[in-house]
């Protein structure tokens, strides 16, 4: 099948219990990186974050980590989602990762694609929060956001100063946004 | 059969469709409903609980139908089909250092495989260097990475042009690789006139699906013009443009959707070679379709019967060509692997026999069955002649061959043939009406209705209206383990070494001299080909010549996307 969904969930990361509600919205980044042009998943992914109540910012195709890093301070993402489908996984998470560090902004990565069993140990200790591979369903994603993700800096800034990205397309409304409370 | 009132059960005459449905259907629906509401295909093609004559009222067959070999090709565009040959079964591959795969090609030519089809990796298909920042980590990972001619030799290495039909998937840099197999079918001395194969280089699909593009949608139609016109001339066995629904489909279409913007991408190349002054008939014969076959069974063998009548009338009425072999839609056909499961993997060895089979009943030219493996990695060796056992099992125990579209006059293929023409035929007119394919690209259109549908099949799984089984039915705790294919890391490193030797002892003022002539070539608007040739022949990488054509044709980026 296309796309997301994952098989089980491989993540045996710090369990943190779901955030009281601060009412921000959680700003996912859904990036896509790598020369291959498989957005089938990366799509519908952002589409069921969205609809699931997530602000999500999609970088569209070919995105360089760099890229993607820059996207997400531009956008002060709360975290970083990567689909890949081309075989390059073993380089790319690692190196978003670091550049995130690097940058001072060490939000969790996660993603999927078609990523063999016996590399997900190897992301995982590369510190990739959570691989998602063929099978998942779109509801399977968003609970483990919901579970794991919590807004960076509660008390920074209020997110309505946040810049509004020119790429993202499908955006509810700014005032819009900002009345529905995060779940 | 209806009784004759009197209680006796003497039959007179049979019920009629409606005295059916009452007397007979109704009281066994109230006994026990049916399964579901409403069926529909996996497109979401209503489906009736039974097709009768009545479906096919006012249908005329030779309107419809006709003859194998027979405008408008519905039962096949040869009149003895596979009673004549069998379908070509070509498997794809490629994947490492032309090294690499030069010796898996002669394998498999050695074992008496007669047609070659390169995959290519994912830098060669975006026009990159191997030693290009944004290759990193992909360099020969899906496919074989080809940076120059060198490269090309390699690949070619003791295989001779003269009798091989080679085929090429590749897009944005198709003119690229086109004129690097030139090139090596100089050195072998074979002349281009007994040059065969054939070039995917459909770009359209590239931005309604595929997304591997450079330039723009209409400097990329411009290079394919040159293309056409040049192999009319100089490579007239060559198949030029082998027009892909498969891709399409795979980023999430349905099947009308599949057909009606495969086959409008085809009328944009024909309209571009007519407006450039090209005789139709000159070049419509080597054009070809490439479509998938996906898991509703119907519904695809109908796809293919619709979408040979469409591309007909296409060429006749709309072209006004005149050679029949210009009206014929010759195709290629590949199962569909975004319907193959990461769970329980052998399961999709049946998915692919039962795509597979589907293909050819709709009449396909050539079949590219995938491997059970395929969601997991490129396919090892085992996995690939299971995929090949299929077709070939098909072909020689199933029986399937020995007759012409045997599903012909069944009155619900018929009317499913139908009713994907007709939504096709819409969605075309719809195109028209925006201005063509390039203007309707340039709008979103295709790519807004296929983000739309895939989102919708993928809430049809999740609420389980749909079913895969092993993903969301009949699921299996545990893995199964399967081998799979690894690519060696000491890929990248080999490839960029080898790319940069070559660069160090060719001839870097003929080199120079030959990108300098093909930039004036693009800017003076004289056909690409001939200068295309001599740059690869003074070994300009693939990357060289792709970023030389930026500057006069600009860099595609999507404006908007949509989700």
């Amino acid at each position: 099948m296309a796309s997301i969904v994952k098989r089980k969930p491989t993540s045996e990361a710090v369990e943190i219990s779901p955030q009281p509600s601060t009412g921000a919205r959680l700003r996912l980044l859904v990036g896509k990186v790598g020369l291959d042009g498989h957005d089938r998943g990366a799509k519908i992914i952002a589409r069921a974050l969205r609809d699931a109540g997530f602000e999500v910012i999609y970088t569209g195709l070919h995105q360089t980590p760099e890229m993607v890093v820059a996207t997400a301070l531009q956008e002060d993402v709360d975290a970083v989602s990567l689909s890949i489908l081309s075989g390059a996984h073993n380089t790319l998470f690692p190196r978003v990762i670091e550049l995130l560090k690097k940058a001072g902004v060490p939000v969790p990565v996660f993603g999927g694609g078609i990523i063999p069993e016996e590399d997900i140990a190897h992301l995982r200790k590369a510190g990739v929060r959570a691989v998602f591979t063929p099978g998942t369903s779109t509801q399977e994603v968003i609970e483990w956001v919901r579970t794991h993700i919590r807004p960076r800096g509660e008390s920074t800034a209020p997110r309505a100063a946040r810049r509004a990205s020119p790429r993202v397309s499908s955006r509810r409304p700014a005032a819009k946004r900002r009345k529905s409370a995060r779940r | 059969m209806k009784q004759d009132g009197t209680g006796t059960g003497v039959l007179t005459r049979r019920r009629t469709r409606r005295e059916w449905e009452e007397e007979v259907l109704n009281p066994a629906l109230k006994k026990s409903p049916e399964r579901m509401r409403e069926f529909t295909t996996l497109s979401g093609v209503p489906v009736e609980r039974l097709a009768t004559p009545e479906n096919l009222e006012g249908w005329d067959p030779e309107e419809k139908l006709s003859l194998p070999g027979e405008y408008p090709f519905t039962r096949g565009p040869h009149p003895t089909m596979y009673r004549g040959r069998l379908w070509t079964m070509r498997q794809f591959s490629g994947f490492g250092t032309a090294r690499d795969t030069n010796r898996r090609y002669r394998y498999l030519l050695d074992h008496g495989q007669t047609g070659l089809s390169v995959a290519f990796d994912m830098p060669t298909l975006m026009g990159l260097d191997s030693d290009d920042p944004r290759s990193e980590g992909e360099v020969g990972r899906e496919g074989v990475a080809i940076d120059t001619l060198a490269d090309m030799e390699t690949l070619f290495h003791e295989i001779p042009l003269s009798s091989v039909s080679t085929s090429m998937t590749i897009n944005a840099p198709a003119a690229v690789l086109l004129a690097m197999y030139l090139a090596v079918a100089r050195k072998q001395g074979v002349p281009w006139p007994e040059v065969r194969g054939t070039i995917q280089n459909d770009i359209l699909k590239e931005y309604i699906a595929q997304k591997e593009w450079i330039y723009p949608p209409r400097p990329s139609l411009r290079i394919i013009v040159d293309m056409i016109a040049f192999c009319t001339q100089q490579v007239p066995l060559w198949n030029t443009v082998s027009i892909s629904g498969y891709h399409i489909r795979e980023a999430g279409s349905t099947a009308a959707q599949e057909l009606a913007f495969t086959l409008a991408d085809g009328i944009g190349y024909v309209q571009a070679c007519v407006e450039a002054g090209q005789n139709v008939d000159a070049f419509a014969p080597r054009l070809s379709f490439f479509f998938n076959a996906h898991s509703d069974f119907f519904e695809e063998i109908a796809k293919f019967r619709a979408a040979r009548r469409i591309w007909a009338r296409v060429m006749r009425d709309r072209f006004h060509a005149k050679d029949p072999r210009s009206w014929m839609l010759r195709t290629h056909a590949q199962t569909a692997g975004c319907s193959l499961t990461a769970q329980q993997p052998h399961n999709n060895i049946v998915r692919v026999a039962l795509q597979g089979l589907s293909a050819v009943l709709g009449g396909t030219q050539s079949l590219h069955t995938n491997s059970m493996d395929e969601t997991l990695g490129l396919p090892t060796e085992q996995a690939v002649t299971i995929a090949l056992r299929t077709q070939q099992i098909l072909a020689e125990e199933s029986g399937v061959a020995s007759t012409i579209d045997p599903l012909g006059g069944s009155y619900f293929v018929e009317s499913l043939t139908d009713t994907l023409e007709k939504e096709a035929l819409s969605l075309i007119a719809a195109i028209d009406k925006m201005g063509g394919i390039v203007a309707s690209i340039e709008q979103g259109f295709p790519q807004r209705e296929i983000a739309e549908a895939s989102f919708r099949y993928q809430q049809q799984l999740e609420r389980e209206e749909k079913i895969m089984v092993g993903v969301n039915r009949y699921r299996e705790g545990g893995e199964v383990r399967i081998e799979v294919l690894k690519i060696p890391a000491s890929v990248e490193p080999t490839q960029i070494r080898h790319l940069k030797q070559v660069r160090k002892r060719r001839d870097s003022v003929a080199h120079r001299r030959a990108l300098d002539e093909l930039l004036r070539c693009a800017e003076e608007g004289e056909n690409l080909m001939p200068a295309m040739v001599r740059a690869v022949e003074a070994y300009a990488s693939v990357g060289e010549i792709c970023a030389t054509l930026k500057a006069p044709f600009g860099e595609y980026r999507e404006e908007k996307t949509y989700f």
